[in-house]
């Protein structure tokens, strides 16, 4: 037959067919969220990059899109955080230490990395959003000498919804990063700030031109945090969103995560502000029409 | 050979002559409709057909198609379909043929569909040249799908008593050599075969008020267009404009578990983006809501987002989805009015 092995191997390999890993960890964090340390079988690296995702497939229920939330400077294993939503994410909370999953991936662009090197950063996480920026976080603490200036604003419900509780500690006391959270209402043992998010942005002291500022959260936050990094004069091309949609393939073919013409799960889910802009009356208000 | 010829009677011992080759599908009539059904015998088929209801898109790109098997406990994962059929289509129109053009360059980008292609490669596909407008819902003739440009391996024209036979591949070559009825064209055949494709030519006209360079156009501005608007009011939201387009291919996937709960297929199913649902998430955000941004989308995805992408409308001009509209939307007005620029009725 004149078809070349690679054609051949197309045919017989699905990219529909889930790896077999094992839950190694599993812990409730919160009310909604659980942890989980998944290992590939065979111990095989998944070979991700920040800001990228899988589809965690559970046989009879389904797949859901989720963050990796681990570094891919740590290979033997990487972290998901799930919160409970539907059908698959509830099923998903069932599994403990022990039991199996299906992977596929990893899919999505991630966080542009190269371009970010040597720059100073300013990461701005709400609520869930700290689960995919987490992956970006360690791996910048992981190669601080290359990145200039990291500073962190973390928002949360109340201090009962923050996840990663311990880390953020470690990050608190570290002395070569800035870090600073607020939440929306306090609790009696709350010391910190009280308020939204972007209340925390006017105080940080930035050189935009040499910033890339990254905010990951509920859609409707998109919109007043860009503001605030427009207001301090970071380009547009050095704002960086990392965007949900509805997704079922992860391949670029089912066209559930379309937003204009572009796949969010294999252009994004990461994406400058300029390329958000170019995307109005298709991308949530939130999240372009600033 | 690359022309050839095959007398009208003669058609029938062609045909039982392909039926070892694999199952062979071809357009038959049903009430006041077409579909593509399996035949046995020549003369069940009606070769004068307008468009069927589905496209042939059911065979290699079926409604429901397996992907995965799979065992919940231990895990483990198998090839869904063992073997892929040899199959046949026959009297496929060349506006559908484009409809399959148009989902090769789909499922062979990267990470091409196994499936997908695992199809294709089984298929063989006898095209049938349309001579003249199938019905006034058509819109063949702005996109250039009336005229054949490759992506079949046999095409048949119908000259009246014979019918000429254009081979355009290896596998069509297979079904024509050694057949003593089917004999090599020659310069007279030729001429009739180009004549009858100039009078061909006169019939068809850009059924748009404009040239695909002022649709384009068109698109890169429209937007913002009342016409989504108006589109988004009538629209009922049906899915049948999308159900029945040889050039959607959005879908689903599910897992269904056999009665042991244990074992399991997944398999993906046609889903629409005029759907609901299509772009909401569990949270209930819906990132495409509103009928009018729903209608939009489907318009750009034929006509800008696949030229972006692809380099390639994603209309065939078939007609289908003006035909099945609830709400009698015409593909060539909407088209006709976002040129137009005014406000449609
Ligand atoms: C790039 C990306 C990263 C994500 N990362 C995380 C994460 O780290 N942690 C987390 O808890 N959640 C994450 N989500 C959201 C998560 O995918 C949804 O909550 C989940 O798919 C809901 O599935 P379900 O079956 O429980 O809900 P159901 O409502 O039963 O949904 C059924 C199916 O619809 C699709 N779907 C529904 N909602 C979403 C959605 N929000 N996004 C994508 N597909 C959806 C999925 O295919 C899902 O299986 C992420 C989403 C995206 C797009
Ligand atoms: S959009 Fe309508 S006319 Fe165009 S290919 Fe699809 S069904 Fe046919
Ligand atoms: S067929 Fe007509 S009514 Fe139905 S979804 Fe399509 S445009 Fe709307
Ligand atoms: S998830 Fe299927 S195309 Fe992006």
């Amino acid at each position: 037959m004149k078809y070349d092995q690679a054609f051949q191997e197309i045919l017989s390999a699905s990219p529909y067919r889930p790896m077999k890993a094992k839950i190694v960890k599993a812990n409730k964090v919160t009310e909604h969220e659980k942890f989980f340390r998944i290992e590939l079988e065979g111990k095989k690296e998944l070979g991700h990059l920040p800001g990228q995702f899988v589809q965690a497939s559970l046989f009879g229920y389904g797949e859901a899109p989720i963050s990796i939330c681990s570094s891919s400077t740590q290979k033997e294993y990487f972290d998901l955080t799930v919160r409970k939503l539907g059908t698959v994410t509830s099923a998903l909370h069932k599994l403990e230490s022990g039991d199996t999953i299906g992977i596929r991936g990893p899919f999505g662009n991630g966080f542009p990395l190269d371009k970010m090197l040597g720059n100073n950063i300013l990461i701005v996480a709400g609520g869930l959003g700290i689960v995919p920026l987490r992956s970006l976080i360690q791996y910048i603490l992981d190669k601080r000498k290359d990145f200039g200036e990291v500073q962190i604003l973390l928002g949360c419900k109340t201090p009962k919804d923050m996840l990663f509780g311990d880390e953020i500690a470690s990050w608190q006391k570290r002395a070569d990063i800035k870090f600073n959270c607020t939440v929306d209402k306090a609790d009696p043992d709350w010391k910190g700030n009280v308020g939204l998010i972007t209340s925390l942005i006017p105080g940080v002291t930035i050189r935009p031109k040499q910033t890339y500022a990254v905010v990951v959260g509920p859609p409707i936050m998109y919109k007043f945090v860009i503001l605030e990094f427009l207001k301090k004069e970071i380009p547009a091309r050095q704002i960086i969103v990392s965007l949900e949609r509805k997704m079922k393939c992860g391949l670029g073919k089912c066209g559930h995560c379309q937003i204009r013409n572009v796949y969010v799960c294999q252009c994004g889910p990461v994406f400058t502000f300029e390329q958000l802009r170019e995307m109005e009356g298709e991308c949530h208000e939130g999240e372009c029409h600033v | 050979m690359k022309y050839a010829i095959i007398n009208r009677m003669d058609m029938g011992r062609w045909f039982d002559s392909l039926k070892d080759r694999g199952k062979i599908y071809g357009p038959k009539k049903k009430e006041s409709a077409y579909v593509f059904r399996p035949i046995q015998e020549f003369e069940e088929m009606s070769l004068k057909y307008i468009p069927t209801i589905l496209p042939p898109k059911k065979y290699y790109f079926p409604q429901k198609e397996f992907l995965l098997k799979f065992k919940i406990n231990p895990f483990s994962t198998g090839k869904a379909i063992r073997e892929f059929e040899e199959f046949i289509l026959f009297g496929v129109h060349t506006c559908d043929i484009a409809g399959i053009q148009c989902m090769d360059v789909v499922f062979n980008e990267k990470p091409a569909d196994p499936n997908y292609l695992n199809r294709k490669e089984k298929m063989t596909i006898i095209g049938l040249e349309c001579m003249d407008y199938c019905d006034k819902y058509a819109s063949c003739a702005a996109v250039g799908t009336h005229v054949y440009k490759g992506g079949y391996d046999i095409m048949l024209t119908d000259l009246g008593d014979e019918y000429a036979i254009h081979i355009n591949s290896e596998k069509g070559d297979k079904l024509v050599t050694g057949k003593k009825y089917i004999r090599e064209m020659n310069a007279k055949d030729k001429e009739k075969l180009n004549k009858a494709f100039e009078e061909k030519l006169k019939k068809f006209n850009n059924e748009f008020d404009g040239d695909m360079e002022r649709i384009d156009k068109a698109f890169e501005k429209g937007f913002f267009s009342p016409v989504w608007k108006d589109l988004g009011a009538r629209c009922v939201g049906c899915t049948n404009c999308t159900a029945v387009c040889p050039t959607c291919y959005c879908f689903d996937v599910v897992d269904e578990v056999s009665l042991n709960l244990n074992d399991g297929d997944r398999y993906r199913v046609w889903n629409y983006c005029q759907m609901d649902d299509f772009a909401k998430v569990s949270t209930g955000e819906d990132f495409r809501a509103g009928r009018d941004a729903r209608q939009r989308h489907r318009y750009y995805r034929k006509f800008k987002y696949s030229v972006q992408k692809y380099n390639k409308y994603f209309c065939t001009g078939c007609g289908r989805c003006t035909r099945t509209c609830m709400a009698k939307i015409s593909l060539v007005e909407t088209i006709n009015q976002l040129l137009s620029g005014k406000e449609a009725k």
